[in-house]
């Protein structure tokens, strides 16, 4: 028990991908540049982090298809 | 309506399908077809989809006794064996690398897998549809899909029990979006289902199975066969990772080609769910299950990279399949 308590408490909320997007536990609402908000709907949401989503603030993907210079760290 | 049974496609399968007629109590065993030591892999491929189709809907007419049936057994077994001993045997042909298990420090799982994704290039499906394909063709690309997108999930759910805390929860997050969040309107297989009927096409669950190629069957079989044997657990989360890294971008694609021909929103709208539901999956999938199952079993590696590549591998080869029987290839 003492274990799974414990992984439970270090469980992260926001997940920083290597190369990929962020990834976002729980409901958030999240402003994009131009102000506009979006609400999370999903129990896990991931937010693009390479600029070349085609859904915003949402990732698409994308990132794979950049080199990989061009994708996050 | 329950699905109605699928035409035979040989002697085993027709053999299979006359015995599910009747009452499973009286009847004599279902026993192989041993006229001979040819296997035919359309007709094996059949009749071990119905068989696993007995654990997910049934058949109208089929006495639900049959699904734990021990006449049905050994048929399944053999069929079971086979198709595992032809995906390993072109795995290890495959030469796709393993590496040495044990080593210090253990092994970066989700970039392995990443790597094995990355390393397939076969012929895509999605972008066929995205640039030329025909009506004709998408609708019946969908219709063969639909044996898998109108039970997508449910393979991958037998799975859940086998797993420990840890990586037992980043699944549920997984699957319970692949269920719409508690809302059926939004369950990825009501989507299907939506799409499907507003494009004019039978909806029905199990309405397409004649239609399937032997690839399309064995897709479903792996995956099915996966999910249901705990043994298989490390295939099975290894074929779930490749498949949800394999989405979010052929989704995009198949979606604006689905587009293009001016098929309904409610079509479209499938794929782009999927374009942003499976870059989340892909990532829980990769970090929170593969990684941890095999940090806690090491010897799991193996299986989970045969798994990944088996979902790349029948993909593959029904896409070849597929165009070329477009005349596409």
């Amino acid at each position: 028990m003492s274990i799974e308590r414990s992984e439970r408490s270090e469980r992260p909320t926001i997940v920083l991908c290597p190369g990929g997007p962020m990834l976002v536990r729980g409901e958030a609402v999240v402003q994009t540049q131009d102000g506009a908000t979006h609400r999370t709907t999903r129990p896990v949401s991931a937010i693009c982090r390479c600029g070349a989503t085609s859904r915003a603030p949402w990732c698409d993907g994308t990132h794979k298809l950049l080199p990989k210079e061009r994708r996050p760290d | 309506m329950r699905a109605p049974l699928p035409a035979p496609r040989g002697a085993v399968s027709k053999r299979l399908l006359e015995s599910l007629l009747g009452a499973e109590d009286v009847a004599r065993d279902v026993v192989d077809d041993e006229s001979g030591p040819e296997r035919d892999p359309e007709d094996d491929a059949l009749a071990l989809f119905v068989l696993h189709e007995l654990h997910y809907r049934g058949f109208e007419g089929v006495d639900e006794r049959w699904e734990w049936s021990p006449r049905l057994a050994p048929l399944r077994h053999r069929l079971e064996t086979d198709l595992e001993n032809d995906l390993r045997a072109r795995w290890l042909a495959s030469g796709a690398t393993v590496p040495e298990a044990g080593a210090a420090g253990g092994h970066d799982v989700p970039t392995l897998l990443a790597e094995l994704v990355a390393a397939e290039d076969g012929p895509s499906l999605a972008r066929h549809v995205q640039r030329h394909a025909t009506r004709e063709q998408a609708e019946s690309l969908l219709r063969q899909r639909s044996l898998y997108h109108l039970k997508e999930a449910d393979p991958t759910t037998w799975v859940i029990p086998r797993l420990e805390s840890g990586p037992k929860a980043a699944m549920l997050e997984v699957q319970f979006d692949e269920y719409g969040n508690g809302d059926p309107a939004r369950m990825h297989h009501r989507l299907f289902e939506d799409g499907l009927r507003a494009s004019g096409i039978d909806a029905g669950y199990g309405r397409h199975v004649d239609e399937a190629s032997t690839e399309v069957l064995e897709q479903n079989n792996a995956l099915t066969m996966f999910g249901l044997h705990r043994r298989l657990r490390g295939a099975a989360i290894g074929h779930f990772a490749a498949f949800e890294a394999t989405s979010s971008v052929p989704s995009r694609q198949l979606s604006q080609g689905l587009a293009r021909l001016g098929f309904p929103p409610e079509m479209c709208a499938y794929y782009d769910e999927h374009v942003e539901a499976d870059a989340v999956h892909e990532q829980v999938v990769l970090r929170d299950i593969c990684a941890a199952v095999v940090a806690a079993e090491p010897e799991q590696l193996d299986e989970v990279l045969f798994g990944a590549w088996v979902c790349l591998d029948l993909e593959t080869r029904t896409a070849r399949a597929t165009l070329a029987a477009w005349g596409a290839a």
